[in-house]
């Protein structure tokens, strides 16, 4: 039993690093400003999910697991609205979001 | 009245959970702390059904099951795009009707919006909201609006 958490664990924490480095790959391969904060979604979302899950089958039957739930909780409440003001703020000062790329 | 006891309740669970300590003096500190937050809440006046919205519990679960598989989804694809070397995207800005007639329904979707990936929220007036998508595709499902539909679903005013 204890070994199959682990392996449940241990492929949380895998595919949610997968999903972090994603997205840092995607911030930078992003043309503008408001791309970037798609790709940055997929850190907050999937890559966050998948780590504080992971972390919590590690912790167990345990209070630990219930505050990093909470915490999961935060991030997924708090980080569209902070991707909300970011492009709003980046609206409000007249930044144009880019209307085409053509692929190479 | 109803409302003020489920907030008392809440903090109390909260407090219970975050601090593991059970002991009866230490209880009894935490009993008084919440009801020092409960009078604050209730002198604030948002102890209503916007700032402790209890009628919205089952249908926000079922919404929420939902809009997660909705997000997998989302990551997946997005995810797709930028390893691919063409970096293949197309982005647009559209505005999206919306038929909440609460806050808190027009806030659910426009988070909802920022927290699915390839769609951020950038204005949200009382009839839409503007969304900048990253490609079409996105756009085109944001369009056909049953994210709005499942959103008025469960604040009820439908």
């Amino acid at each position: 039993m204890s070994t199959l958490v682990d392996f449940a664990s241990g492929a949380l924490l895998l595919v949610g690093s997968i999903f972090i480095l994603i997205g840092g790959v995607g911030l930078l391969r992003m043309p503008d400003f408001y791309t970037r904060i798609h790709a940055a979604g997929i850190t907050d979302t999937l890559g966050a999910t998948a780590i504080l899950l992971g972390l919590a089958l590690q912790a167990g039957w345990d209070l630990m697991s219930v505050k990093l739930v909470i915490i999961l909780l935060f991030v997924l409440l708090t980080s569209p609205t902070a991707s909300h003001s970011l492009a709003k703020a980046a609206l409000d000062v007249d930044l144009l979001p880019l209307k085409r790329t053509k692929p190479e | 009245m109803a409302r003020i006891f489920s907030l008392l309740l809440v903090l109390i669970i909260t407090w219970l959970l975050l601090s593991g300590h059970f002991e009866p003096l230490l209880i009894s500190l935490g009993v008084v702390s919440s009801l020092l937050v409960l009078v604050i809440a209730w002198r604030m006046r948002i102890i209503d059904a916007e700032g402790h919205p209890t009628h919205l519990i089952l249908p926000a679960l079922r919404y929420w099951s939902w809009l997660a598989l909705e997000i997998g989804k989302a990551n997946l694809a997005v995810a797709r795009q930028i390893v691919n070397p063409k970096l293949d995207i197309n982005p647009t800005v559209l505005r999206v009707p919306t038929s909440q007639r609460t806050g808190v329904g027009r806030a659910t979707h426009a988070n909802s919006i920022n927290l699915t990936p390839g769609t951020v929220s950038l204005e949200v007036t009382n009839q839409d909201i503007e969304v900048h998508a990253l490609n079409e595709e996105t756009a085109r499902k944001l369009q056909d609006g049953e994210m709005d539909r499942r959103v008025t679903r469960m604040e009820g005013s439908k």
